[in-house]
């Protein structure tokens, strides 16, 4: 088996494989990582340990610390983009990939989320529905952990459940606001240990830092949880530095496995293998089969259907923030809890009463976090909002004790929300290969074609309205302008949410899909997808439940055809 | 050749070489952890983080003259208290140094607004900033610290000095002195069991009734998760 990409999809892929004694490669363009090992470690670090404190540079652009290494614009490797069009592409090169960027926000897929085009007549319904996943979300959701709280909500459906965690104050103050909008809250679902769920990782000690790598392993991600394990226990050799350029292919059309880049000597190998498994990133993968042209596939392996790279999509984004004036001069307390929020709204609302079709999660931010690079910005704008005891407000700008005082005042009074939406896919928004450039491997880049639709547009201004309302409710001040339609409401770039999928989706049909309802080629019966490329439609939620769930479904479907001999 | 340039050329000839020389190799790329000059952020670095860090750690951007001037301003953003240090002691001018190197973008407006305090010292006062008295200095600052009643043709400086502002007050809240100062009480293992009692009361807060079961236990944080077929905990 050779698995191509050690993220999400590769790692479950990995582990499942492996386990029933197969022998795997994984393939990973960047370099091992561990957090555990105290020279990887960025955990619990003080600001001042880093001469920028933490600001975010090219190579981890959400911070210093954060144990992510690529981003958006990474050296050697460009890509490239349609007039007229944008489109960011996020990418990790590590051991993990992109699960050590999340915010493990873990929610599962509902039973409208693979039917929307029967509801609302856009975009298309998956070939599978919730019902052949929901096996395989309960063994996520036991392997991993994560905490939570059955609602009962139709189309977020409950599982197996560690316990979730008391809302801090500035969270309180979100649910007092948006009981008044009345717009729900209830207890987040991330994948961060409350409680353990075996005696092989340890259990969260609540430092609000998933993004730097837990040393314990009490978060998922996927080098500490699946691909490690799997390791120790099973016949996985891991190639790190392994920038894949091309699956090879038989006369026949068939796979035999995958060339790729050494990064560290620039050669070119080749591993040869009965099934090849992409996981790459629903870009990545789409880019290696549109590179994997041969004459048993003059279009690419995969894309005798001109699918590949199509419907690429994101989720939408738009945020918003206040401070709380009740906040002001609040109490000393520690206040970190998980690396993320302890409370979220799931969407609420019913698309017939509205005019776009598909609905967004609210997630929320604020508090006592530990100060960083930014810490005591925008006093010229900001200092206006606090009022002295005679109710006199302090003047923007200035310097000294006044300044340094009011700064401590207003710390972990911000309340933060960001929406976090469906989108609906396009054909004509998708990536294709860019015969003009070559990144420094010399592979030819993607280039991108992405263009939000009014559809998009039109949530964005209702995430507005609402986020203006509860922080209204809630007591807050709002900092800023509202964005109105010159900015599309605040609508995020595409990409920027990096939720991206559906450039090699599954369906029934080979002409108008790239995989079967396994994540199989339609046109090549050894090559499977694992990442977010099979994806029919991004739901509103993160998608990486759901690429779990799907890889481990596809894992399990290889190992029975291997064992009928079909493949 | 002025003395950064002087600097500049020693530190090529020195320690920034032999890390230069290393990356020559493609197969010596391997991560080097061995001891540097101090300073670089520690953790999972990569080779070509490890040299960066330490190439911007051996440049130096300020002139004296600047330097000298940059402790006067960021000691006047952030004085020291009676309970708390001063700016310089916090060590912001090193973090500020460090960047204009880091973000270059910061160069231009900064290195500009500091020879403007010079020419605006010299043609009201006769004299360049550093030499002004205590009170002329912050004659000038006032001009420009105050965005909402500065005059407009000062826009400029006013800008400067927001951003001198904000590196001046983000480094100092970054440091120790800072969080002393503010009472940052995390970045240490603990457990989570809610907002303190004496603080929900005075916010007028309870914690949902329906979800008292169900919140993490701390005193149960150590066993290990079990559940029944219906998703409810059971061990």
């Amino acid at each position: 088996m050779i698995i191509v990409g050690s993220g999400a999809g590769g790692g479950m892929a990995s582990k499942i494989l492996s386990e029933a004694g197969l022998a795997v490669a994984v393939l990973e363009a960047g370099r091992d990582f561990d957090p555990a090992k105290e020279e990887d470690r960025t955990q619990l670090r003080p600001p001042w340990e880093s001469p920028r404190r933490g600001a975010g540079t090219r190579i981890r652009p959400f911070g210093d610390f954060d144990q992510a290494i690529g981003g958006w614009d990474i050296e050697g490797e460009p890509y490239t983009r349609g007039e007229g069009t944008s489109f960011d592409w996020f990418r990790s090169r590590m051991v993990g990939g992109r699960t050590n960027h999340w915010g493990r926000i873990s929610l599962r897929f509902g039973p409208n989320d693979f039917k929307r085009k029967s509801i609302d007549g856009m975009g298309d319904d998956w070939p599978i529905g919730y019902d052949d996943l929901k096996p395989y979300y309960d063994k996520v959701d036991k392997l991993i952990g994560v905490f939570g709280s059955k609602e009962g909500i139709y189309n977020e459906p409950d599982g197996f459940f560690l316990p979730p965690l008391k809302p801090r104050l500035h969270e309180l103050y979100a649910m007092k606001g948006a009981k008044k909008a009345k717009v729900p809250m209830i207890p987040s679902r991330l994948s961060m240990l409350t409680r353990p769920v075996n005696n092989e990782r340890g259990v969260c000690f609540f430092c609000n830092q998933c993004n730097r790598a837990c040393q314990a392993y009490a978060d998922f991600s996927s080098g500490t949880v699946l691909i490690k394990p799997a390791m120790a226990k099973g016949k996985v050799d891991l190639y790190t530095h392994a920038m894949v350029r091309a699956v090879t292919t038989d006369d026949s059309g068939n796979a035999t496995g995958v060339s790729y880049i050494n990064t560290m000597d620039m050669k070119e190998y080749r591993l040869r293998s009965r099934v090849v498994v992409l996981g790459a990133s629903a870009c990545e993968s789409a880019r290696i089969m549109m590179n994997s042209k041969s004459k048993s596939h003059p279009n690419g392996v995969g894309n005798s259907s001109g699918m590949v790279g199509r419907y690429l999509h994101d989720s939408t984004g738009a945020d918003r923030m206040g401070i709380l004036p009740d906040l002001v001069d609040r109490e000393r307390y520690n206040e970190d809890g998980v690396g993320g929020m302890h409370v979220y709204t799931p969407w609420w609302l019913d698309n017939k009463k509205l005019d776009f079709a598909r609905g967004y999660h609210i997630e929320y931010w604020g508090g006592m976090a530990m100060p960083s690079y930014g810490t005591g910005f925008a006093m010229d704008t900001m200092r206006k909002y606090l009022k002295d005891e005679f109710g006199n407000p302090s003047p923007n700008g200035g310097y000294g004790e006044g300044l340094k005082k009011d700064i401590k005042r207003l710390y972990g009074t911000t309340l933060g929300m960001s929406g976090r939406g469906e989108s609906i896919p396009q054909y004509s928004n998708y990536c294709e290969i860019d015969n003009n450039v070559v990144d420094k491997y010399g592979i030819p880049v993607l280039k991108f074609h992405y263009k939000w639709t009014d559809q998009e547009i039109k949530q964005a201004k209702h995430m507005q309205d609402t986020f203006e309302e509860i922080l209204t409710e809630a007591g807050a001040i709002l900092l800023g302008n509202k964005p109105g339609p010159e900015t599309m409401y605040g609508l995020a770039a595409p990409g920027r949410i990096i939720h991206e999928v559906g450039t090699t989706r599954m369906g029934n049909n080979p002409n108008t899909s790239v995989l079967n309802s396994n994540c199989q080629a339609h046109d090549c019966k050894n090559l499977f997808v694992v990442d977010a490329g099979p994806f029919v439609s991004q739901a509103d939620k993160n998608p990486t439940w759901t690429i779990m769930a799907l890889a481990w479904r596809t894992s399990d479907y290889i190992v029975s055809e291997l064992k009928k001999k079909n493949i | 050749m002025n003395r950064r340039e002087n600097l500049k050329l020693l530190f090529t000839g020195s320690l920034a070489t032999g890390l230069l020389l290393t990356q020559c190799n493609p197969a010596d790329k391997a991560e080097d952890y061995s001891p540097r000059i101090s300073g670089g952020t520690p953790g999972g670095r990569t080779a070509e983080e490890i040299q960066r860090d330490q190439q911007l750690l051996s440049e130096t951007f300020f002139t004296e003259e600047e330097r000298k001037k940059l402790d006067v301003l960021v000691d006047i953003i952030m004085p020291a208290g009676d309970d708390s240090g001063s700016a310089t002691e916090a060590g912001v001018p090193d973090f500020i140094e460090f960047m204009m190197k880091d973000q270059p973008s910061f160069q231009t407006p900064i290195r500009g607004g500091l020879m403007w305090l010079d020419n605006y010292s010299q043609d009201t006062y006769g004299k360049k900033f550093l030499a002004l008295s205590e009170k002329e200095r912050i004659e000038v600052i006032d001009l420009i610290a105050w965005p909402d009643k500065a005059p407009k043709e000062l826009g400029g400086a006013v800008r400067f000095f927001n951003t001198l502002r904000n590196l001046t007050c983000t480094g100092y809240f970054t440091s120790e002195i800072g969080f002393k100062y503010i009472g940052y009480k995390g970045n240490t293992p603990n457990v989570w069991d809610g907002v303190p009692d004496e603080v929900m009361k005075k916010h007028g807060f309870e914690y949902p009734a329906e979800y008292m079961g169900l919140y993490l236990k701390p005193e149960e944080r150590g066993i290990v998760a079990v559940w029944d077929d219906e998703g409810n905990l059971i061990g």
